[in-house]
């Protein structure tokens, strides 16, 4: 096992490599990024030539890669454009560490720029997680213990229709019934942007508040594919043997549901779990933006449009790297919660 | 995907694949008492696509959406959909202008009909471009395995680790403004337009590659390729003449469902304003903006939305129910 875990480990180390060079590579039409710096215009030409040498952006892309992937202390950058390298490199390179400075906020490392924002993302994405969870229990279950009976129909149907919402139409749509409908009823109302309103400030009540809107969206789109995968799996369990014999020495109907069918049919649920978890930070994307939630996802689109590649290509490999350990952890996990499965 | 997924379906398949090659023997047996002939694949597999009623529905509901947008252009030109008159900006839905009018005072229904067009051509254009390279790389792949396989693997799986809709956004960026207007047929196409197309083309292929390379991985340790390959065919006729023509049942179910996924996938993009670029209307760049008035006209997005709604999910209903009337396991049975 220990053997199949480092192999893996190893076999993660070139994808990522591959990973970050077509990323970075694509970076390279990000516009420019000293136009929009920091909210200075800078007009004379000797001055931008003098920030352009001290970003590094004069150097070949292949240059740029290298100090961006294991730093520029090694050797020595020409800062003053007399063709003759003098001052040395400061940067350490993200191999060690070092995911550089942001352009946009200047001076501050891109590590603490994405700091900021990744708790708010992680609330969303773990809070909807939670919800799409216990949902899909809930109506997975029931669905496989009434086959084709009228509500596990019509839950289907429903399903269906919400795997091919967009999010947006997902969010504009509760949006526009929890927020600007419930308003103009008297209803108490949800608010619809930013974590907490500004007068009351940031109380857990407020952010809680906040949430519900943007969790809501969140879960429905991956709601529909997890109910109908712990509906598959309960049915192929219940249909098992050992149910039939649970079933036969007289043990109480919800035992056997709960106790016996459950543990097997939820497993294969933490392989969708793992697999799934990082890519919810890309539809966080989507909803980060509409929801005026200050998380990564909006970081990375605010950003992009500044043409601040440090912080992108930051965020970029943050997730690269979480789907790439998640994975293994997946893997790892499942072999551990089902003695069946073995690696090696 | 983890290993023992795979493998069990690998077996699966292998199963299926006996069960198919011990068919005609069967057949000749039985053929003696039918009195109708034996129905074709293609007959066998209408009869199971008829089944499925949510399939059917799908697929009328999607051929009204297409003369919706293709259809819609005879009552209304495109200089209309185009035309801005800011007096009657943001208009409830009336007589007039049935689904409103946006906040430069464009008809809501002429722009989502020509939105529509350019939604539906994107989505299929896009999906051309994704079959091609997910059966190049695959074919590539499977075929000859080896370094190259392990290299278009790594490739592939490289760009699978990122979640789409950040390819998609960074690479618009990298094209954005690349391409200029293109004039076809008297009307100005805008060239975000081509720039999408090849985009999403380029950032979806990688799970048909993946199911085309499992198909060609098994079908190449068939005897028809060995008789093939004795008879001194050359490589190129093997892979498009012999193999490939015998994974068409899961390149038709992906392709089917990838044109979902492209319509969505431009409307994620446009929504976030780096997609299509107007005047040229999109129903996703239709929304881009559209939180702005979300109380004082919902009517601006809730009709471009409900029609990818409606789009994305006839498709999805017409995959799933393609998935089953093609799916070689149904057919063994």
């Amino acid at each position: 096992m220990s053997r199949y875990i480092l192999r893996r480990f190893l076999q993660g180390i070139p994808l990522l490599f591959v990973i970050s060079l077509i990323l970075f590579m694509l970076m390279m039409n990000m516009g420019d990024p000293i136009a929009t710096m920091g909210g200075r215009s800078i007009v004379r030409p000797e001055e931008r030539a003098r920030l352009t040498r001290q970003l590094g952006l004069d150097k070949p892309i292949y240059v740029q890669y290298i100090y961006w992937l294991i730093g520029n202390d090694w050797t020595k950058v020409d800062l003053n454009g007399d063709g003759i390298a003098e001052t040395p490199g400061t940067r350490h390179g993200i191999l060690r560490g070092d995911f550089g400075t942001s352009l946009v906020n200047r001076g501050e490392s891109v590590v603490q720029v994405i700091g900021d924002r990744l708790p708010n993302t992680l609330l969303l994405m773990v809070a909807s997680e939670i919800v799409v969870l216990l949902g899909a229990l809930l109506v997975g279950i029931y669905s496989a213990l009434r086959q084709y009976s009228a509500l596990d129909n019509i839950l289907t149907a429903i399903l269906f229709v919400g795997y091919s919402m967009p999010i947006f139409f997902v969010a504009l749509l509760s949006m526009y019934i929890f927020s600007v409908l419930f308003k103009r009823w008297g209803l108490p109302y949800l608010p619809t942007v930013g974590m907490f309103d500004p007068p009351v400030g940031d109380t857990v009540g407020q952010v809680l508040l906040h949430m519900i809107l943007p969790v809501l969206t969140m879960s429905l789109v991956s709601f529909a594919s997890y109910s109908r995968y712990i509906r598959s799996t309960m049915l192929e369990v219940m249909s098992q043997d050992y149910i039939r014999t649970a079933r036969a020495k007289g043990l109480p109907r919800t035992t056997i549901v709960y106790i016996h069918a459950l543990k097997n049919a939820a497993l294969p649920i933490v392989t969708v779990i793992g697999l799934d978890l990082p890519f919810l930070l890309g539809g966080a994307v989507v909803t980060e933006r509409i929801f005026a939630w200050p998380g990564t996802g909006r970081l990375f689109l605010d950003y992009l449009g500044r043409g601040d590649v440090p912080v992108v290509m930051g965020i970029l490999m943050i997730i690269a790297v979480a789907v790439v350990v998640f994975q293994i952890i997946t893997d790892i996990v499942y072999a551990w919660l089902d003695p069946r499965i073995r690696y090696d | 995907m983890p290993g023992w997924i795979r493998g069990s379906g690998m077996i699966e398949k292998k199963n299926s694949m006996t069960a198919v090659t011990a068919q005609p023997k069967v057949a000749t047996l039985i053929q003696d008492e039918l009195d109708t002939p034996p129905l074709t694949l293609g007959q066998l597999t209408w009869r199971r696509f008829r089944r499925h009623k949510m399939a059917l529905i799908g697929g009328i509901v999607l051929i009204f959406l297409f003369f919706y947008a293709f259809g819609g252009s005879l009552f209304a030109s495109e200089k209309y959909a185009n035309f801005n008159d800011t007096s009657i900006s943001m208009q409830q839905p009336s007589v007039a202008h049935p689904f409103g009018t946006d906040a430069i005072g464009r008809d809501i229904l002429a722009r989502t009909i020509y939105g529509g067009q350019i939604s539906l051509i994107i989505g299929l254009f896009a999906v051309m471009i994704e079959t091609f390279f997910g059966i190049l790389v695959g074919a590539l792949a499977g075929y000859y395995g080896g370094v190259l396989d392990n290299i278009l693997m790594r490739i592939t799986e490289a760009m699978l680790n990122i979640p789409e809709i950040f390819l998609l956004i960074v690479m618009a960026k990298f094209f954005s403004g690349k391409i200029p207007d293109l004039e076809i047929t008297g009307r100005t196409f805008s060239g975000s337009v081509v720039v999408i197309v090849v985009i999403i083309g380029a950032t979806s292929w990688m799970y048909l590659a993946r199911i085309v390379r499992a198909e060609f991985l098994s079908l190449k340790e068939n005897d028809f390729v060995l008789a093939a390959r004795a008879t001194g065919t050359s490589n190129a006729e093997i892979i498009f003449r012999h193999i490939l023509p015998n994974s068409f049942a899961p390149i038709v179910v992906t392709a089917t469902l990838g044109v979902a996924n492209a319509i969505l996938a431009e409307a994620y993009i446009s929504f976030l304003g780096l997609g299509v670029q107007p005047p040229t209307a999109t129903w996703g760049n239709m929304l881009d903006g559209a939180n702005n008035y979300l109380d004082t006209a919902p009517w601006l997005w809730f009709f471009p939305a409900l029609l990818i709604l409606l789009t994305v999910l006839s498709i999805n209903f017409l995959g799933d129910g393609l998935r089953d009337a093609l799916d070689p396991r149904s057919r063994a049975s």
